[in-house]
């Protein structure tokens, strides 16, 4: 008889007693409930309020983190549906020029310019994905990497909106706390959102198109009309995120069709962890700041984004946020299992 | 007119030399190798470091050159693609990172400024047909790529090798109880892929120069050429890579240069658009659209 | 006479060299039970998806309840009232049993036969898994679909047809995969189902256990119809023995 053991995992003792009415039975369940949930929200309302301490810098840099968080979501609520886009810059980049082309031709302030260029962007980029949506697999993949990158090369070509340099002198956002809150309010909403409506049946049928969309057909429902739904919520998320950046830095450039932004939400979708949509906001807090540690180095942090990138698709496809999860969540013992010999 | 026809003819070859890599790689076996952009410059950028930096004699430092950019794929696919082989989307994005990686870091190591980084013809000078001269490179390009073609043709058809890559894209369990070892197989497609993205480069970049931002052009050249011709398709990479070949030629030459990318993205969303699978892929139907 | 409620005229569908369907014809009353059998790659899935519109057809023509439905969405197929089952069966592995049947309840054909009236579509759901054999108070219906074994699967794939509300059910090798005593407690279900009304196509393997139910039987080899009738006859048929029974025909009950 030799004995070894065998890894085992288990609920926590104070999960177990929170999954029913007992939650409410003490400060400690209570806690154990509601601190991972308030203590992030708290955290992104109010660290603006401390820019004095940190600095307008690291103030601004919590807003740049919230608009790439808006791209991740995106991405997030776009990948649960079965699609996986390797061209958020899409929606960046409409909802920014829309926007900046609202402003600056036709002098719209921002607090209009923003809401519509958001909702036509969106509009644009689903009925231009629209007859793609019937794509599978990797061909789908392909061309979301390819769009992007089509108007960014049209734009340098006929050089319309502003060729390479882009539209600039747009009003910029007037008041301080606004353009810090404004992005922070729009991602809390948008997580605890998306994750109600993941867990509802609409959101049910969402991640069976993505699991088995034969299936799903087969059931009678229509899944390209969802899925255009899907997209015009994401394009929605995606184009604010633009155009808001656009009045951020008082400008639409071409650059805003790039594979970087592509590249960041996504690592910043994956690193965090697919599908859970808190996960991508952690995602985004986690690059967005270490981007900005990193500045020295340049044009090398893209090579660094590529490199974890892979390492997570790589070592841990779930991501951080489902780790932090389920370490929270249950704990692990070596048991002894006596093996006969 | 007559320039149009012989450029159109070089270009299409050169189109041609560039897509030969990845096709084999993610046409034939099944291994989708988007870091390809990567390779080439990588190839071509390899290639100068030894020829100016360490005196080797050309011919070596070409040799040096595709077998360590070679090498470069095998490591990746070993570190990357193993692990993630079969779910293809996780291939994918991990190997379009793993490539933009090499290309940003070279481009850190400044390969996106100027006229430094050039490598030397393989012979100078050339000749006239008609009213249109033509350097010996570019005759040069012709013959590399016919050769490489034809071998490649031989390799894939009749080589154990080469059958065991078309093998393993068709239906790998069934090559895998034949015998043939599906990673180890794998590894040499990525590994052959890249060398020849090395060799495409170095025949190709003494036209003009190294510089990064042909990495994504050739990626996306490279992946234009494969989807519109097919991907699994020898016939269908020769034709297609003609057709654009001459497309992009007339292009630049009735608009401006500037549209020739546009051009290639353009024909990539119409194919995929109509029929995704290429003109010569099998119409795999149930598995491209829904 | 009647019209039939799946008309199928001249089917044909090509793979590259092979031809999988070739010119296949038939008709089917309401209420009928239509056996397809045949060899293996002989067409018969090829053929559901053909009428289901899963794979387009090369050429023929698909007509349910009258109205000509080739090459129309699949989704638009089952909405006109047209089920189908899959071979090879693929729940939605990680939603629990009944959950799966809940995804059919928001098509717009089950919307529009309640008229709004839903009720518990969870109530709903485990009452289609009652139907097709699983207590209520049995676990199974809290099981996650891909811990079940492969013949309560192909149960839930019932199920799952049958929460659409359909007119015609076409059953690709149902039986296939079930053990004995799953036969005998699937075979009343099919009864059951026939006595509602419904008409059903079954694609067997199994000849023993669908000679019991059906009342016709067209038989497939190569993709071309070879025989088409009542079933005593189709089997003492020359040309179907040859082809899928090899000569020697073991008397079946």
């Amino acid at each position: 008889m030799t004995v070894s053991y065998r890894r085992e995992r288990l609920d926590r003792g104070v999960k177990a007693r929170c999954d029913d009415i007992f939650a409410l039975s003490s400060y400690r369940e209570a806690c154990y409930l509601w601190l991972p949930r308030v203590l992030p929200v708290a955290f992104l309302l109010l660290f603006p309020l401390f820019k004095e301490v940190v600095g307008l810098y690291w103030a601004k840099v919590l807003g740049i983190a919230c608009i790439v968080a808006l791209l991740a979501l995106s991405w997030d609520l776009i990948a649960s549906v079965g699609l996986i886009s390797l061209g958020q810059a899409l929606f960046f980049g409409v909802g920014a020029y829309m926007s900046a082309y609202l402003n600056r031709s036709l002098g719209w302030s921002p607090l209009f310019a923003v809401p519509v260029a958001t909702l036509i962007g969106a509009l644009f980029c689903t009925l231009l994905v629209s007859p793609l949506l019937r794509l599978r697999g990797i061909y789908f993949v392909l061309i979301t990497l390819v769009l992007p990158l089509f108007f960014l090369r049209v734009i340098e070509a006929t050089k319309i909106l502003g060729g390479t340099e882009g539209i600039s002198g747009l009003t910029y956002i007037p008041n301080i706390w606004v353009e810090l809150y404004v992005p922070v309010i729009a991602v809390l909403l948008v997580v605890f959102s998306f994750r109600r409506l993941i867990n509802t049946d609409y959101g049910m049928v969402l991640r069976g198109i993505r699991d088995n969309d034969r299936t799903v057909i087969a059931g009678g429902i229509n899944i390209h009309w969802y899925k255009l739904q899907v997209v015009f919520i994401a394009g929605v998320v995606g184009c604010f995120a633009g155009a808001f950046m656009a009045h951020c830095l008082g400008a639409a450039a071409m650059s805003m069709f790039s594979i970087d932004y592509s590249i960041l939400s996504l690592t910043a979708a994956i690193v965090g962890g697919p599908g859970t949509f808190a996960g991508a906001t952690l995602g985004a807090f986690i690059m967005v700041p270490l981007s900005e540690i990193l500045r020295t180095f340049g044009g090398l942090r893209v090579v660094f984004y590529c490199v974890i990138l892979v390492i997570f698709i790589v070592g841990l496809p779930e991501g951080i946020f489902h780790y932090i999860q389920r370490k929270y969540h249950q704990f692990e013992r070596l048991v002894e299992v006596e093996v006969k010999r | 007119m007559e320039s149009i026809l012989i450029y159109g003819l070089i270009n299409a070859v050169m189109l041609a030399l560039i897509t030969l890599g990845f096709s084999l790689s993610i046409g034939i076996s099944g291994v989708a190798n988007l870091a390809f952009g990567g390779f080439y410059i990588f190839g071509a950028y390899f290639a100068w470091l030894l020829l100016f930096y360490l005196g080797v004699p050309y011919p070596l430092a070409i040799l040096l050159s595709v077998l360590v950019t070679g090498l470069l794929g095998a490591l990746m696919y070993w570190l990357v693609l193993m692990r993630v082989r079969g779910l293809i989307l996780s291939e994918v994005i991990a190997t379009l990172a793993t490539g933009i990686a090499i290309l940003e870091f070279l481009r850190w190591k400044g390969l996106g400024l100027g006229y430094e980084f050039n490598l030397p013809c393989f012979v100078r000078g050339g000749i006239n047909i008609g009213r249109v001269s033509l350097d010996y490179q570019r005759l040069a390009v012709i013959g590399v790529g016919l050769i490489l073609l034809i071998l490649l043709w031989f390799l894939t058809h009749y080589t154990k090798v080469g059958l065991a890559f078309r093998g393993i894209a068709q239906d790998e369990h069934t090559a895998l109880s034949m015998g043939i070892r599906s990673d180890w197989t794998a590894m040499l497609s990525v590994a052959f892929g890249s060398a020849l993205a090395a060799v495409a480069a170095i025949t190709i970049l003494p036209l003009s120069m190294i510089n990064v931002n042909t990495g994504y052009d050739v990626l996306l050249i490279a992946m234009a050429v494969a989807v519109v011709g097919g991907l699994e398709s020898f016939l269908g990479i020769i034709v297609a890579s003609f057709i654009l070949g001459y497309a992009q030629i007339i292009t630049a030459h009735f608009f401006a240069p500037h549209w020739m990318m546009v051009m290639y993205l353009i024909a990539i969303m119409v194919i995929l658009a109509v029929k995704p699978s290429g003109l010569f892929g099998k119409f795999k139907e149930l598995e491209e659209r829904v | 006479m009647k019209e039939p409620i799946l008309k199928v005229s001249n089917l044909s569908k090509r793979f590259g060299g092979v031809k999988a369907v070739d010119d296949v014809s038939f008709g089917l009353e309401e209420g009928g039970l239509l056996g397809i059998i045949g060899p293996n790659g002989s067409g018969k899935t090829t053929l559901v998806n053909l009428i289901t519109n899963f794979v387009r057809p090369d050429s023929g023509k698909v007509f349910f309840k009258g109205k000509e439905v080739t090459g129309f969405p699949p989704y638009k197929i089952v909405d006109l009232g047209v089920a189908r089952s899959f071979q090879m069966v693929r729940p939605i592995h990680k939603l629990v049993a009944f959950k799966n049947l809940i995804i059919p309840l928001y098509s717009p054909r089950v919307k529009r036969l309640i008229g709004g009236k839903y009720g518990d579509r969870d109530e709903i759901a485990i009452d289609l898994l009652e139907e097709v054999g699983f207590e209520r108070d049995s676990l199974v219906p809290y099981k996650v679909a891909g811990s079940l074994p492969h013949g309560y699967l192909k149960r839930l794939e019932l199920a799952r047809c049958l929460a659409v509300r359909p007119d015609l059910i076409i059953l690709d090798e149902l039986f296939s995969g079930m053990s004995l005593s799953e036969l005998a407690s699937t075979l009343p279900i099919i009864e059951k189902i026939r006595e509602e009304g419904k008409t059903l196509i079954m694609i067997e393997h199994r000849l023993r256990e669908l000679l019991r139910v059906i009342d016709r039987l067209i038989v497939l080899n190569f993709g071309r119809k070879i025989a088409d009738g009542p079933p005593r006859e189709v089997i003492d048929n020359e040309e179907v023995r040859r082809a899928y029974l090899g000569g020697e025909v073991a008397e079946s009950a």
